[in-house]
């Protein structure tokens, strides 16, 4: 027999035994999070099966999910060494992006006059199309590597910049004021006051850096057009649309819209655990 | 240099001397503004508001500059002491750090001395007893009431055990038990450590219960009006709330604030 008492509220016998129903629902809350966007993908992708099988639509035109999924298998070798290289290139770029940017940044917002001075070069950067200038990258460096590298750095690069500057310079003025009374060193202020109030801010561009970094690395092998061992999925899209192999282009477009979606969930899972526990952009709301 | 009762002279801890304050939007703050206090003094800032006592508050501090005149803090420029821990400040606004603990918050100023967490706990713990947070010290500030985030910012004024403390408004979001006990918590340092205190209030009752010296800003431009000394031989106790000395002086200080209102008034 399970112990109840009466509810004041509602005059009704509740199972004392059962569950706080605002955790019930806070979980079940959480348990949709997951469930209805894969439901929906899911809904969506049967919809395309059905309709290609439907309408008949021959697979050089548009392939059905099965055929994708089976092409990704046949050329799961050779599609998962582009991905890796395409991973490779992604990731070092962003990487660089951060050091470069954060290390800039923080020039800036020590140096009002190196900041104007400097800053116009990296709006130029920012504003010409990583397409117009990517040629002319391919011309002067010889190595192909170094030369895709570059033009996806570029692309990742000025978010991180500018938001760093931003960041190191938005920190509470009370707050600097307190830890001038406290004769702080430069130091200090840079680790305990900048770095912390610039975290927001450098949260935010990373996430927007990391795809950028992706959609660079894609787009400057578009323009190198390089072919061969050692590429890319862009190679093996440009490739597949020379030999008119959809399905395989289908195939290596989900790879890459795979790997945008990790990038995106692993700097949101970081700006999570970075910023969680105090900054109002993470910070989940009482209801 | 100013004259004690037995004729002997003391220099002064703090002298502002014709001391203007013109912000860069041209906002002039204060207007020759002069103001000695000695080493133990207890002066509360009373004025209208928007009349620069906080403004004259963070220059003594040496957190804005002088416009004109001077200012001398122990016989350095304002700002210019050698030792910041000399120094407590409670802000207008509580100023905490949102991404560290309460205890993170009251350890910043020991940990920009040099002092580690595990040798600053004691001190850090003593604070937050005295403001009645003990059992938050692992909170982050989001998580408090305002009040409880003004106390927090009151425990990291006190922490490094200042001898200047200079507080804006400190209990003016607190409840009335609450301040009266942080009231006797500031006169019984005060008394105890030989402390110099400056403190802002909009109260005319608790600048009269804690001070021993009034004074009185008006706005427009912000200046000294009145320099009202008070009895320090009573002790501040509940008797001290209830008897007429303390009525008679609320009524002479509460005058004298009215008067810098109507000041304002003819102003306009
Ligand atoms: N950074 C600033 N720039 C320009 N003007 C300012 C600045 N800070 C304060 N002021 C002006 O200086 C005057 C005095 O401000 P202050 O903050 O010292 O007033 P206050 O006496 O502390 O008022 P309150 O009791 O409301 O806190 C005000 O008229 C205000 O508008
Ligand atoms: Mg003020």
């Amino acid at each position: 027999m399970s112990i109840s008492t009466i509810d004041p509220e509602t005059g009704l016998a509740v199972d004392l035994h059962a569950p706080d129903p605002r955790l019930l629902r806070e979980r079940r809350e959480r348990r949709l999070q997951l469930i209805l966007p894969v439901a929906a993908l899911g809904c969506a992708i049967g919809l395309w099966e059905f309709l290609v099988w439907y309408h008949e639509v021959p697979h050089y035109l548009i392939p059905a999910p099965s055929l994708i999924a089976k092409t990704l298998v046949t050329d799961g070798a050779s599609l998962m060494q582009s991905a890796l290289f395409t991973v490779k290139l992604t990731l070092l770029s962003l990487a660089l992006a951060i050091i470069g940017g954060v290390s800039l940044g923080m020039v800036f917002a020590l140096s009002r006059p190196i900041e104007m001075s400097l800053f116009p070069f990296a709006v130029i950067l920012q504003v010409t199309p990583v397409v117009a200038i990517a040629p002319l990258i391919l011309i002067y460096v010889s190595n192909t590597f170094a030369a895709l590298l570059i033009c996806a750095w570029i692309v990742a690069f000025f978010p991180i910049l500018s938001n760093t500057a931003i960041g190191l310079r938005s920190a509470d003025h009370n707050l600097r004021d307190m830890f001038r009374l406290y004769q702080a060193t430069p130091w200090q202020r840079l680790r305990y006051l900048l770095i912390p109030s610039a975290l927001p801010y450098f949260m935010a561009a990373l996430k927007i850096a990391g795809g950028l970094a992706l959609i660079g690395a894609v787009v400057a092998e578009f323009v190198a057009g390089t072919a061969g061992q050692n590429t890319g999925l862009a190679s093996r899209i440009l490739e597949s649309s020379f030999r008119n192999e959809i399905p395989r282009m289908f195939a290596a477009l989900f790879l890459v819209s795979v790997l945008g979606v990790i990038i995106f969930l692993a700097t949101s899972w970081l700006s999570r655990a970075v910023l969680g526990h105090w900054h109002e952009s993470e910070i989940k709301r009482e209801g | 240099m100013s004259t004690l009762p037995h004729g002997a002279t003391a220099p002064d801890l703090i002298d502002m001397r014709d001391v203007d304050k013109v912000f860069s939007n041209g906002t002039i703050a204060l207007r020759g503004m002069s103001l000695s206090i000695k080493q133990g003094e207890f002066v509360s800032f009373l004025g209208p508001s928007g009349c620069g006592k906080s403004t004259a508050l963070k220059m003594i501090a040496g957190l804005l500059s002088v416009s004109k005149g001077a200012i001398t803090v122990n016989g350095h420029p304002a700002g210019q002491s050698r030792d910041g821990s000399d120094i407590g400040f409670v802000f207008q606004e509580a100023t905490l750090m949102p991404w560290a603990t309460v205890f993170d918050n009251v350890h910043l100023p020991l940990k920009l001395h040099g002092l580690g967490k595990a040798e600053a706990r004691e001190r850090v713990d003593e604070a937050l007893a005295m403001v009645g947070l003990s059992n938050f010290a692992t909170s982050y500030p989001r998580e408090l009431s305002g009040g409880m985030r003004m106390r927090v910012s009151i425990a990291r004024a006190m922490v490094t055990r200042p001898k200047l403390l200079l507080m804006d408004e400190p209990f003016a979001a607190l409840d009335e038990m609450t301040r009266s006990k942080l009231n006797d918590e500031v006169l019984a340092l005060w008394k105890s450590h030989g402390l110099t205190v400056i403190f802002v209030t909009h109260s005319v009752f608790e600048s009269v219960y804690l001070s021993s010296r009034v004074v009185v800003m008006a706005a427009r431009p912000g200046r000294v009006v009145h320099d009202i000394p008070l009895a320090t031989d009573i002790p501040r106790t509940a008797d001290y709330r209830m008897s007429t000395t303390y009525a008679e002086t609320c009524k002479q200080v509460s005058t004298a604030l009215e008067g810098t209102m109507t000041h304002v008034d003819l102003n306009h």
